[in-house]
């Protein structure tokens, strides 16, 4: 089994999902389930003056509704921010109140107000017209820029400034700009995305009164964390008579990190009536209520000497936390973006401000990335435009500045343990046949189209992360995770994590490790998630985290499973422990030819007594049974890196742009199955690619998402892409005895800044995202009058 | 959606008979059942017309091409005798939407429902179409009359198009990147009578252009819509294209469906 590891086996749950046999939230219906609605503020900002539901109390079906009053009677906890920013004066930053239903003020479209539980979904729906809600409309803040200068939404933030923060030496920053020979710089706007998960929000509350165990089913990416958070904050049951379900989830991105307010809801309401309550989310209430992602604007300013060398970076950044703060609202756009603003490049000093704001929309948080794609379209962006500035080649700009020995202390955050940029970047150029770029342009220009090229070389922090790291910057947990093996008696294996597989194709990468490790039929073995009642607590799945993390674990309870059984082995061999080597998923006595398979011992390990001749297989004072758990919590986080080269052709008279060849070279350290990884590579470059071209997240003055269906945001699709070629390098981490580095966000964090630079260099001017045909025609017609002028 | 009753005549008087009530027909569904999902419209009944066999099919004399009302738009992108006739169309058909809208919607529904940014509006105007319904015929000219509103009368049912088969036509569709509707559609046609150019989702309701119509009759190339001033004035503005953006694209669009011809 030892060439598990690297092999390209499909995925063991590809079946069932391709077959429509997964198991959903939305597909789970409980005996005597009841139906939940939502009343949405339609407005951005108002008062509440009034909540009238007696008529809707009185319609058919109709079994209770619940409002604001009745959350704060029942001292139903608001939903919290996780992990709180320090701003640079000092100051903690400021959370305004969220409650679970709003009781005196809304503040975004899509704000709950009440629930309405009846018999049928549509009784819940039909009496949720007859919810009076009386409100008092008030001038809404929306854009990101704009919102310090704007009257406060919350009581008590003044400007609707969360944080001010800081990171970096401004001092040394300003001194290194005052002696460079070039600043190059910069404004962006990264564009506010809607997750889009394929699979809609959905929660089911189920109290059972005679046990006073509460169970909620929903679609989340921490399920341990969710019960937490809702038994420690909104106080909804108490954690051991508490059990959360995540089952087959359909996608997160993110969107499935939070606590929502209809997850506190159901559960509340299912107590309180005494029957299940279901709610699944319709696709509109996703696009107005899942937390939305980046949203940024950023002046970007590089300094570089005379040899061509950068020597500091400043970057200042205004983030829209939208309406409230969510569990990484605060940590996603300072600790995990400013960081990675240095890229891969040796830079000597930098500083980055980030203004958190409020406005009146739906609160952002982490989308795949999380930080890092807005840091790395930052970076990849104004290094595109210093190198065109000084008229330097772009890969060898590039390469002049890349950081050359590893463990490299970046002069922000991290300490880098290993890479080799050069080999990915060489690799690339070699693969997209850049040397022959210009005649490729030429023959574009034949066909009347304009072709550019760009280039993006990443990298990321991934396996969230080191505990005492992370709750020094103010996380509200530690980022270990855990693992428990168990081998049943008849020799198959379960194994549980604390991660969460939702698309990541954990039951297959997992598998093929601990085959590995233990020499085991991966058919043999079953990965468990997603059930609080089933393993130990873990922390769930997100910023490329479970493998680094969640697989090291379960790699150290794997070393336990064979520390145990030499043990048992040594006494059914006759020989001592230290002489039994383990191989294969043999425990062989050394210099023998004696040896028990691991299946054997196993059972061994279960049936301690004596039968007949048979003596006990357990030495003394070892215990029955053949279970092991392990918590990991890593010495440093993971630096996955890459280059990726993209081409575009740009159509003159309708600023159409097409994407005609992507090459990727990847730096994942060890790969445990590339067929998985490619399908991640993909996907996460697809997105990228959406964020670039496609997708913008759009509120109108008055705050109306006018982006809330599919008929109006633009996702990528199949048909907008070429073939993709993608290739690795290898430098193995080492702060994971995997090797392993983080794969799952890499394509979209790279994507955007390749997309943008390529469309840049092809219409010769800056374009912003989403680079949608009016905006590149419009770019055009600006950069043709200027040509005209000169 | 709102409970209604579910009605499926076999015959188009049976079906007038049903029509009581806030009753509305329908055919395939797929802007009317999105729009009572959403509660944005909703009905006491519904009258099913997919059953009533003389609404569908296709037809071929020298002069003209007639749809039956209730003819898929895959049914129409597949028919051969329209490839033959009036190949702009069968490409107009096979542009709607993606499969599953093909496979369901129906040109009668597309018509009677006059969405700004629907494909087929361009094309009956263009085609100088003949609307057959229930009760009249009325000339595409006098058919479309705004944003969602048809010259159709209560319970008014269509039957069938009835279109003027061109010497030439082609239809240039610049789509919405997320709905595929036409943020811009240009359809051209030389008829016996002359010159039309259609043009829809660029202003409240699908309108012919005097200006290409002229520059086209004096030289049907499209180097003659070069010169065409085409103003912004009127048309849509939205968070897909400026009006701005749209009158330059109509140019570009109607070039395009000129080249095709």
């Amino acid at each position: 089994m030892a060439d598990l590891i690297g092999s390209k086996i499909e995925r063991k749950e590809d079946r069932k999902f391709l077959t429509g046999k997964g198991r959903y939230t939305a597909d789970i219906n409980l005996p005597r389930q009841t139906y939940a609605y939502f009343v949405r503020s339609p407005h951005a900002r108002a008062k509440i003056t009034k909540v009238d539901h007696s008529k809707a109390m009185k319609a058919p079906g109709v079994i209770d509704v619940f409002t604001g009053d009745c959350v704060v009677k029942d001292k139903v906890g608001g939903l919290i921010c996780g992990w709180k920013i320090v701003s640079q004066d000092g100051k903690d930053m400021k959370c305004p109140p969220h409650p679970v239903l709003a009781k005196d003020s809304v503040n975004f479209v899509g704000d709950h107000v009440a629930v309405v539980v009846a018999e049928t979904l549509e009784q819940a729906k039909n009496a949720a017209e007859l919810v009076n809600v009386s409100y008092k409309i008030q001038k809404a803040v929306i854009k990101t820029e704009e919102a310090t200068s704007f009257e406060n939404i919350h009581e008590g933030i003044d400007n609707n400034l969360s944080f001010d923060f800081l990171l970096g030496d401004k001092g040394k920053t300003n001194e290194a700009f005052s002696k460079a020979d070039k600043i190059v710089k910069l404004d962006v706007v990264n564009n506010r995305l809607i997750p889009n998960a394929m699979e809609p929000r959905a929660a089911i509350g189920d109290y059972n009164a005679s046990s006073d165990e509460l169970t909620l089913y929903t679609a989340s990416q921490n399920p341990h964390l969710d019960r937490l958070i809702m038994s420690a904050f909104n106080a909804v049951h108490p954690e051991h008579k508490f059990r959360i379900v995540a089952p087959d989830v359909g996608g997160g991105f993110g969107s499935k990190i939070n606590v929502y307010a209809e997850d506190v809801v159901v559960a509340y309401a299912s107590k309180k009536i005494g029957r299940p309550v279901k709610w699944v989310a319709e696709r509109s209430e996703s696009f107005m209520s899942d937390n939305h992602g980046r949203d940024h604007v950023t002046h970007a300013e590089l300094a570089l000497n005379s040899d061509s060398k950068i020597i500091g970076l400043k970057v200042d950044t205004i983030a829209n936390l939208g309406a409230y703060s969510l569990v990484l609202a605060a940590v996603t756009p300072t600790y995990l973006y400013a960081p990675l603003l240095l890229g891969i490049y040796d830079i000597p000093t930098a500083c980055c401000t980030v203004k958190g704001v409020y406005t009146n929309t739906a609160p952002t948080d982490a989308y795949r990335g999380a930080g890092r794609p807005e840091a790395t379209y930052v970076i990849e962006r104004i290094v595109t435009e210093a190198a065109k500035e000084i008229g330097m080649d772009q890969a060898e700009f590039r390469k002049k500045n890349f950081i050359k020995k590893f463990p490299h202390q970046q002069c922000l955050v991290h300490n880098i343990d290993s890479g080799n940029y050069d080999a990915h970047l060489d690799k690339a150029i070699e693969l997209s046949d850049y040397k022959n770029f210009e005649n490729r342009r030429s023959q574009s220009a034949k066909k009347g189209k304009l072709r550019g090229i760009g280039f993006s070389t990443y990298f990321e922090a991934c396996g969230v992360a080191p505990s005492a790291v992370v709750m020094s910057i103010g996380a509200g947990v530690g980022l270990w995770e855990s693992a428990e093996i168990r081998f049943n008696p008849t020799g198959n294996v379960s194994v549980f994590t604390g991660t969460h597989s939702h698309g990541q194709g954990h039951d297959t990468t997992f598998a093929q490790i601990v085959g590995d490790k233990l020499g085991v039929a991966i058919e043999n073995i079953d990965i468990v998630h997603g059930d609080t009642d089933k393993g130990p607590f873990g922390m769930g799945t997100y910023g490329s985290r479970s493998l680094a993390v969640g697989g090291t674990a379960i790699v150290n309870a794997c070393d336990k499973i064979i520390a145990k059984g030499k043990k048992v082995a040594a006494k059914m061999l006759e020989g001592k422990p230290e002489d039994i080597d383990f191989k294969g998923g043999e425990f062989i006595l050394k210099n023998s030819n004696k040896k028990k398979t691991i299946g054997e011992v196993a059972f061994a390990c279960y049936l301690p007594g004596t039968f007949g001749d048979v003596k006990s297989p357990l030495p003394e004072g070892v215990e029955p049974g053949l279970i092991e758990t392990s918590f990991f919590d890593p010495s440093n986080f993971s630096f996955p890196s890459g280059s990726h080269i993209c081409e575009v052709e740009i159509d003159k008279e309708t600023g159409e742009t097409k994407l005609v060849k992507y090459t990727v070279v990847d730096d994942f350290g060890t790969v445990i199955n590339p067929l998985v990884v490619e399908g991640q590579v993909y996907g996460g470059v697809a997105q990228g690619v959406g964020q670039a071209l496609y997708e913008n997240a759009h509120y109108d003055e008055s705050g109306q998402l006018t982006s809330a269906s599919y008929m109006d945001y633009t996702m990528p699709r199949a048909d907008n892409f070429p073939q993709i070629k993608i290739d690795y390098t290898c430098t193995p981490a080492t702060s994971n005895p995997l090797g392993a580095k983080g794969c799952g966000e890499a394509g979209t964090i790279a994507a955007p800044a390749a997309v943008m630079n390529a469309v840049i260099d092809a219409v010769g001017t800056d374009v912003q995202m989403p680079a949608t045909a009016e905006k590149v025609w419009k770019a055009l017609k600006k950069n043709g009058s200027k040509k005209a002028a000169a | 959606m709102k409970n209604f009753n579910f009605k499926s005549p076999t015959n188009t008087k049976e079906a007038a008979k049903l029509y009581t009530g806030k009753a509305t027909f329908l055919a395939g569904g797929m802007s009317l059942l999105p729009a009572m999902k959403l509660r944005l419209a909703a009905y006491s009944d519904l009258i099913n017309i997919k059953k009533i066999k003389t609404l569908s099919g296709i037809k071929i004399s020298s002069k003209s091409l007639r749809i039956g009302a209730t003819t898929t738009h895959a049914e129409v992108a597949a028919s051969k005798e329209v490839e033959k006739t009036i190949s702009s169309l069968s490409k107009l058909a096979d542009g709607i939407g993606d499969p599953q809208v093909r496979n369901r919607g129906t040109i009668g529904g597309s018509i009677a429902n006059n969405d700004p940014a629907a494909d087929y509006p361009s094309a009956c105007l263009a085609l100088n179409a003949i609307i057959n319904t229930s009760k009249r015929k009325i000339p595409a000219d006098k058919f479309f009359k705004g944003m969602f509103e048809t010259d159709l009368k209560k319970g008014e049912l269509i039957e069938s198009v009835e279109f003027e088969v061109p010497e030439k036509s082609g239809y240039a569709k610049f789509p919405n990147p997320a709905s595929r509707y036409a943020v811009v559609g240009v359809y051209v046609s030389k008829l016996k009578s002359g010159i039309r150019v259609a043009i829809t989702g660029a202003a409240h309701s699908v309108f012919r252009s005097k200006e290409l119509e002229e520059a086209l009759t004096n030289n049907f190339s499209p180097s003659s819509i070069d010169n065409v001033k085409i103003g912004s004035k009127g048309l849509n503005s939205d968070i897909h294209a400026s009006a701005e953006y749209r009158a330059h694209i109509i140019k570009v669009m109607a070039k395009k469906a000129v080249s095709s011809c």
